[in-house]
């Protein structure tokens, strides 16, 4: 029996219009996961799939062997948890509300906020440096802080598996690469399963084990960041040219887009140009 | 990076100070209800000294003092519990449809309860209040799956607009329908009438304690759900990523919102504006946590159905006025003011 998150011929979409189409996943367990993928090509609607939030119309979703459909929900959100693309918050809530509401899962109707619930949010708040705002309102805060809120939030909750849906969009560069430390540390010190949509091709090959590359509602290509990101599968997942160099810091792949300008025509990048058959 | 804290946040309640900030503010709430029940037993059209009121709580119907004052307990007792009602009905449906404008009034679940009560009393000779409180519930039901059918129509399902919309059309139509069935009655409309405004007047102790059990589940209804609805606050995605089933936590508390509504509505007749504007100035007395806004809520709903009660008594003595009448003339004016001081939040 398959262990972790799976996915098997798994068909999604909205009303009529069906936007994942068949499609197989394994998720690494205890590893960090990428997606990324051209806007619309669907990288929401499989995270929304994978967590109970769309019903697929064929196929499964896997956690442990179980389909998530059957499992009690409640059971299910104190192991996976998610922090979807554009959260909401009532106005006028504080951050230390906020944060607590992820401690739901493991709360009954009649059962009392409890000492762990405590040290899980003060916990949360420590880890996404959000200590400061605990009493401030959530919608007084900037964009960036906002997002380290939500994020404090889905740590409060406490999974051994995580989604989620471009926590890095409108927070400054330290805040990102903070973030995916955090994220890290979290992997490294829990084990957790983390699985995000990524924009930034270059902070997803660093710090990701495993990279999903999606086009139009399919998995054009999975594996190490070596593997994934090529010159060949930027240009036919993201229709654009670039050169792959070495990431001096880590290493890994490094994505240097090709555009229509600013292109500095040594001969090495013509030849480049040249065989991307531009 | 240290956030720049501006300088009124250096005052913000930490928890446990906004904990007991809530309850003393509970407190408070309470006691201004005690004072007012109090007014509302003595006021009228006959004022009458602290000894008559005395004996006359204590059962005496000897003078005429003490006997207004045995008649002023029912309606009393009626105002408290419908305006709780009201209250505590209009903060759930603001919950569960994240909709500020949600109220039992706009979203024509009242007039649907009323409209069920007239036909019951019109085409089925109806006359125990017993069936007045079935038909209501079963007709602000009724209503309630309507308007939200309605309002859901389309691809981007039950916006706030399309349910205000939807729910004040219906309320429009269901009014209408009401008086096309009572005009040519002459029979049953001066009956109706006042119980169609919305009055506490006519207040019996036996009406009132029959409502009882069904207001009692609806509150526990509704504050069972108060959890429920603080997931909901955080919109459907987020809610069932928490573990919750968003239809049932929905239904649920709507079907407590019903209860209360549907109820007081049979008795009361249709009272505007008390579920819409209590739950605006409760969150802003009380923070977002429906732990809290339901308790404010249902006492600032009592608190305001009893005032308006009082007040409908003094102002054209010695006839009286009618709560909802004088609960659209208050809470017309304030909410347009708290609209237009924008202090009506985002939900
Ligand atoms: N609620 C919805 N109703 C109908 N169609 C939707 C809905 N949400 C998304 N879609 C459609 O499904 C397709 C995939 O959308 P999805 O949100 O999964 O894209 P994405 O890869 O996350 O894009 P982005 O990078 O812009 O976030 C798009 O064509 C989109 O228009
Ligand atoms: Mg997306």
């Amino acid at each position: 029996m398959a262990q972790g998150l799976t996915a098997r011929a798994l068909v999604a979409g909205y009303g009529d219009a069906l936007v994942l189409d068949a499609l197989d996943l394994d998720v690494p367990q205890g590893r960090i996961t990428a997606i990324v993928g051209a806007n619309a090509c669907g990288k929401s609607t499989l995270l929304r799939a994978l967590s109970r939030l769309l019903k697929p119309k064929h196929g499964h979703v896997l956690l442990d062997g179980k389909d998530i459909h059957k499992i009690a929900p409640r059971a299910l959100a104190q192991k996976l948890g998610l922090l979807p693309q554009s959260p909401v918050a009532p106005e006028g809530i504080t951050v230390l509300d906020l944060v607590g509401r992820g401690r739901s899962p493991h709360q009954g109707v009649f059962t009392r906020w409890t000492q762990r619930d405590d040290e899980a949010v003060a916990a949360a708040l420590e880890a996404t440096k959000t200590v400061d705002l605990a009493n401030r309102a959530v919608d007084e805060l900037s964009g960036g802080q906002r997002q380290r809120v939500w994020i404090a939030m889905a740590l409060a909750q406490e999974t051994d598996l995580l989604l989620l849906d471009e926590p890095t969009t409108f927070l400054d560069i330290r805040h990102q690469v903070e973030v995916l430390d955090l994220l890290h540390d979290l992997n490294a010190a829990r084990g957790t399963t983390i699985v995000m949509v990524l924009h930034d091709l270059n902070l997803a090959a660093r710090y990701c084990d495993h990279l999903i590359a999606m086009t139009a509602g399919r998995l054009h290509a999975s594996g190490t960041s070596e593997a994934v990101l090529t010159e060949e599968t930027v240009r036919q997942v993201f229709g654009i040219g670039s050169r792959i160099v070495s990431d001096p810091v880590s290493g890994r792949p490094m994505m240097v887009p090709i555009g229509r300008h600013r292109v500095d025509t040594t001969p090495a990048q013509n030849e480049a140009m040249e065989a991307m058959g531009q | 990076m240290r956030p720049v804290t501006p300088p009124h946040q250096a005052l913000a309640p930490t928890p446990w100070r906004s904990r007991s900030l809530n309850l003393s503010g509970l407190a408070g709430a309470f006691a201004i209800l005690a004072v007012l029940c109090l007014l509302s037993v003595s006021i009228g059209t006959r004022t009458t000294s602290l000894s008559e009121i005395v004996a006359g709580l204590s059962g005496s119907n000897e003078t005429i003092a003490e006997a207004a004052v045995s008649l002023r307990v029912p309606r009393t007792l009626l105002a408290v519990l419908a305006g709780a009602a009201l209250g505590v009905a209009g903060c759930v449906m603001q919950g569960v449809t994240r909709n500020p404008l949600a109220d039992p009034g706009i979203l024509g679940v009242n007039t649907g309860a009323a409209l069920a009560v007239v036909i019951g009393i019109a085409w089925f000779g109806m006359s125990d209040p017993q069936d007045f409180l079935w038909s209501g519930i079963v007709g602000a039901g009724l209503t309630a799956v309507f308007v939200y059918t309605i309002g859901s129509l389309g691809r981007d399902g039950a916006t706030p607009l399309k349910l205000a919309l939807a729910g004040t059309a219906t309320a429009i139509t269901f009014s209408s329908l009401v008086v096309a069935i009572i005009l040519p009655r002459a029979d049953i409309a001066g009956g109706i009438q006042s119980w169609q405004i919305g009055g506490v007047g006519g207040a019996t102790l036996s009406r009132t304690l029959s409502i009882l059990p069904v207001l009692g589940a609806g509150f526990a209804i509704s504050l069972l759900s108060a959890r429920k609805l603080n997931l909901l606050a955080l919109g459907e995605d987020m809610a069932t990523g928490l573990g919750e089933r968003v239809a049932v936590a929905r239904l649920t508390a709507a079907a407590g919102a019903i209860l209360l509504c549907g109820a007081a509505t049979a008795v009361c007749g249709p009272i505007a504006f008390v579920g819409l504007v209590v739950p605006h100035v409760c969150r802003l007395l009380a923070g977002v946590d429906y732990r809290w806004l339901l308790p404010f809520s249902a006492l600032g709903g009592a608190g305001l159905l009893v005032a308006a009660d009082i007040l409908g008594r003094i102002v054209a003595r010695p006839a009286e006025i009618d709560v909802g009448i004088v609960t659209a003339l208050i809470g017309a004016p304030f909410f347009i003011w708290i609209v237009r001081a924008r202090r009506v939040r985002a939900l």
